[in-house]
């Protein structure tokens, strides 16, 4: 290459010019397009134009690198200036002026707009020859698209010079008519400042198989795309001009249109911005597009799968990838499926890229869902993918709840649960939710990691629903997830779900605080603890396996031995209006008194092996207070040793004991029913209090009965079991000595029924102190685990 | 902002790779293979308990001088990995998760297009530009 000197000033000005066109940002080759573009801007004649690219050495290398761009440049100054072009002309000529572009460089539009208007001088003249101008009223579309024919033909001339040009080559047979739309718009619109004509003809004229195609096709001949058959224009050729220039100018129109309001980004922006929506759908096309979708899904309101789009799609032979682009483009709702507004985009994208206009970086307003208001596309948001990650987020939360019984069948309040995980978002905006629908213990944020112990009473008690309700408000500054309860559920509604179907009242987000949640309301104590407790066990790391696992997991591994299913036949076994009454009366240490096993074990966990175990050696010292029948106030004493809110709560009438006794015991069957692995010892104690509390009366013998009896039996899997043994304490009852009268009887009744409860209980106990035990050594060494397996966790 | 974002399918070859371009990408590519060590054995680590049991959000993975490494798998073995400036103290763990849960929602997206194979190489547009906008802008 010949050397160039530059002035500093030119030296600048190129570089400008250079960093303009590259807009690839290659800093090595100028694109193509743009240089053609600026090159006519630069108004030279069009040979004249080639032959400075031949001398650049641009055709022969077929690119612009940064010395070819430079060399054209000058050489563009040259011929501006009306010197010959030479190659010795760049550097013998002093003092040659700037190259001037009809804009400054940095004025693309006023640029555009000034080139345009050297084009539209041309309309006029065409005018007489431009076919009547299709439905959009776009005359200088005809002019312009004339005078496109021009600029293609130094494109065309320019093809071979510049190969490299990303040609979008559209099948050559596409109508030449859509080709001349394409360039109209780059001309003699006011409204529109055309930024980038140029890159946008380069590609259409090489796409262009002849040169003279445009003035051929202003008679009115437009061949229908051949190997189109599936597109509708074949069918109608006389009337496919207007439609095809209908919407190949409108099309183009956006194309161009975007280009030239686009200035150094991508090429198609602002399509909305026209006037002249030019991707709106024409009703002919419209039509078309529907009766193809009646083809494939014969409802107009429902959807066509994606594999069956595919299929359809795949017949236009465009590349896949291309496909794939007008796929995330049309699907709005990114559901996979097409409606009939999603299919109607999609086509009329399909139609448009075969005819040679560039797919849009975005959805064209026009094309949006609901696009039968033609014009209403403007207020739709224009980021399918924004919309359509907002809109499943909000289709996911309902479709979770239904989800959220069958996690939990036995549980009756499902209904008032799913309610109320609605209302609160959880930090799981902070977790993974995406997948993990059923991760219950779905490792806590750190951040999140308190866990507010929301009382779930299981039992559709409305009484104690309020009182959960005035806990969990009340307890809002123990809960700093609270006001999350009010934020709609978002993308993690999964975890949420989930957590929140542990809990009714569903304060916590996170795994963590779910399982918590079923403590119940009277437990402030057992609140505090369960917040302690989840804070303890988050503070490890935030993917420390829900130490209260089994809390919110009838199923899991350790709560495995209670069954949700056999506490709740149990309790459902038991009594079912005890088990309702119960709950305000006997909240079971920190669970609900119905509240089965689970429960139990998740009060028993949330509360902590803290508290429960210094609870439990109490409590078994406890039980020789069983043998106090006659004192009340020993087992209420005895009762006092534990922490819970429920022994104060306990009533010394006999009504509400029995009714205690009555949870307690189902409580007790259950525990005995099922492998009690969970540390559910500190309700083991607690419920054995309880049940002694109640069980004041019980006859000393009937009791050490149970006890043996409770001893002889290690684990009753069976319910029916549980209730022989309680039936045969019950018969035993009546051997001892008691008062007369119906209301002693009556009393002895609930004795019975307490003391069957007391002995279940006292079984539970000593099952979940072993648990309890073996829990907290396993927690041990998990906790150890997971320090040895996160090293660099602390960063 | 990242650095550097990898898509690696279930079989361990990407599906998608992208860095900061001003800096030698064939490091960070270097980076996100040996990154898969750390992630496999993450996974394996926490394999013996039950799957849902396992967080989708790794955390850091390694720290090197300049840059740390951040890992994400999802349910069907699909692995995120991010590079960070190290230098990026004001970066948190919840930023890095929000970053990873985009790309989740990306990855989805473009599962969901009928005309993607799995397995394939991505080259949505809309999840490149993802990308780019977590990307640290280096002009």
């Amino acid at each position: 290459m010949e050397g160039l000197t530059l002035s500093d000033a030119e030296q600048k000005y190129y570089s400008d010019l250079f960093s303009y066109c590259d807009i690839e940002s290659t800093k090595k080759v100028a694109a193509n397009g743009r240089v053609l573009e600026l090159f006519r801007a630069a108004q030279l004649p069009n040979d004249v134009v080639l032959q400075i690219m031949e001398l650049c050495g641009a055709t022969r290398l077929g690119y612009f690198g940064r010395s070819q761009f430079y060399i054209a440049l000058k050489l563009v100054a040259v011929a501006q200036s009306g010197f010959p072009l030479r190659v010795e002309s760049i550097n013998t000529v002093k003092d040659l002026p700037l190259p001037r572009f009809v804009a400054s460089k940095n004025e693309q539009e006023s640029r555009h707009a000034a080139s345009y208007s050297s084009d539209s001088e041309n309309q006029g003249s065409y005018s007489g020859v431009i076919p009547p101008p299709p439905g959009r009223g776009q005359v200088k579309k005809g002019s312009v698209s004339h005078d496109g024919a021009q600029p293609r033909t130094p494109a065309d001339q320019q093809e071979p010079a510049s190969p490299v040009v990303s040609p979008q080559q559209s099948p050559p047979a596409s109508p030449h008519t859509w080709r001349k739309h394409n360039r109209h718009p780059s001309g003699g619109n006011n409204d529109r400042p055309l930024a980038g004509p140029g890159p946008f003809w380069s590609p259409f004229g090489e796409a262009q198989s002849g040169s003279s195609a445009g003035e051929t096709v202003w008679s009115g001949h437009s061949p229908p795309p051949p190997q189109e058959n599936w597109v509708s224009f074949a069918d109608t050729p006389p009337t496919s001009t207007l439609l095809a220039m209908h919407p190949a100018s409108v099309q183009d129109q956006t194309t161009v249109r975007t280009v030239a309001s686009a200035t150094t980004a991508n090429e198609i922006r602002r399509q909305s911005s026209s006037y002249d929506d030019p991707w709106k759908i024409t009703d002919e096309q419209r039509q078309y597009y529907v009766n193809q979708f009646k083809t494939i899904q014969p409802d107009l309101n429902g959807f066509i799968p994606g594999s069956a789009a595919k299929e359809f799609f795949t017949k236009s032979k465009l590349p896949i990838l291309e496909l794939s682009h007008i796929w995330e483009l049309s699907d709005f709702d990114k559901d996979g499926a097409l409606t009939l507004d999603e299919f109607c985009a999609a086509f009329h994208l399909v139609v448009a890229r075969k005819n040679g206009y560039d797919l849009p970086e975005k959805l064209p307003e026009s094309l949006m869902p609901k696009l039968i208001d033609l014009e209403d596309a403007a207020d739709v948001g224009d980021q399918p993918g924004e919309v359509g990650y907002s809109g499943s987020p909000a289709e996911a939360p309902p479709s979770k709840s239904p989800s959220m019984p069958s996690l939990n069948q036995t549980w009756p309040e499902l209904n008032q649960s799913s309610e109320q995980w609605e209302t609160f978002s959880e930090r799981s905006s902070s977790s993974q939710t995406l997948t993990q629908f059923d991760s219950n213990i779905a490792p806590a944020d750190p951040d999140t990691a308190i866990v507010h112990p929301v009382p779930i009473r299981m039992t559709p008690s409305k009484i104690h629903m309020q009182e959960m309700e005035l806990k969990r408000t009340g307890s809002d500054h123990n809960n700093p997830t609270s006001p999350l309860l009010v934020k709609p559920p978002d993308l993690s509604e999964e975890n949420k779900i989930n957590s929140s179907v542990k809990f009714a009242s569903g304060n916590t987000v996170d795994g963590y605080s779910s399982s918590d949640s079923f403590t119940s309301d009277p437990e402030q104590i057992g609140n505090n603890v369960n917040r302690q407790r989840s804070h303890s066990g988050t503070s490890p790391d935030n993917t420390a396996p829900p130490p209260p696992p089994p809390r919110p997991q009838p199923s899991h591994s350790r709560s495995s031995s209670l069954d949700m299913n056999r506490t709740f036949t149990v309790t459902t076994g038991q009594q079912q209006a005890g088990v309702v009454a119960h709950p305000p009366a006997v909240p079971p240490r920190p669970q609900p008194s119905q509240a089965p096993g689970p429960i139990v074990h998740r009060s028993v966990d949330a509360d902590g092996l803290i508290t429960h175990t210094s609870t439990s050696p109490q409590q078994i010292p406890e039980q020789p207070n069983f043998a106090d029948f006659s004192q009340f106030e020993v087992f209420t004493a005895s009762s006092v040793n534990e922490e819970q809110d429920d022994e104060a709560e306990r009533h010394p009438e006999v009504l509400p004991v029995e009714k205690s006794s009555d949870p307690s015991n189902s409580l007790r069957g259950a525990k005995t029913e099922s492998k009690i692995e969970e540390k559910t010892a500190a309700s083991a104690p607690a419920n054995v209090s309880k049940g002694t509390t109640p069980l004041a009366p019980p006859p000393k013998p009937v009791r050490r009965r149970l006890k043996s009896e409770d001893e002889l039996r290690p684990e009753v899997d069976e319910h029916t079991q549980k209730t022989g043994v309680l039936a045969a304490v019950l018969a035993s009852q009546p051997s001892i000595p008691r008062s007369v009268g119906k209301d002693k009887k009556a009393i002895q009744a609930s004795i019975r029924r307490n003391k069957e409860t007391n002995t279940v209980l006292a079984r539970l106990n000593s099952e979940l102190q072993q648990q309890l035990k073996d829990v907290l050594e396993e927690r041990i060494s998990l906790e150890v685990q997971l320090e040895q397996l996160r090293p660099f966790s602390h960063l | 902002m990242a650095v550097c974002v990898a898509v690696i399918a279930k079989e361990n070859y990407p599906l998608y790779i992208r860095s900061v371009p001003t800096e030698n990408e064939l490091k960070f590519h270097y980076m996100v293979h040996t990154s898969l060590d750390v992630v496999d054995e993450k996974i394996s680590a926490l394999g013996k308990a039950l799957v849902d049991q396992r967080e989708l959000y790794l955390g850091l993975l390694y720290p090197t001088e300049d840059h740390k490494v951040y890992g994400y798998v999802t349910n069907s073995k699909v692995k995120f990995v991010m590079v960070v400036d190290a230098s990026n103290t004001a970066l948190r763990d919840n930023e890095i998760r929000s970053m990873f849960r985009k790309l989740h929602n990306s990855y989805t997206d473009v599962m969901c297009n009928p005309f993607y194979n799995p397995g394939d190489r991505i080259q949505s547009r809309a999840f490149d530009s993802m990308v780019t906008s977590m990307m640290i802008q280096v002009c």
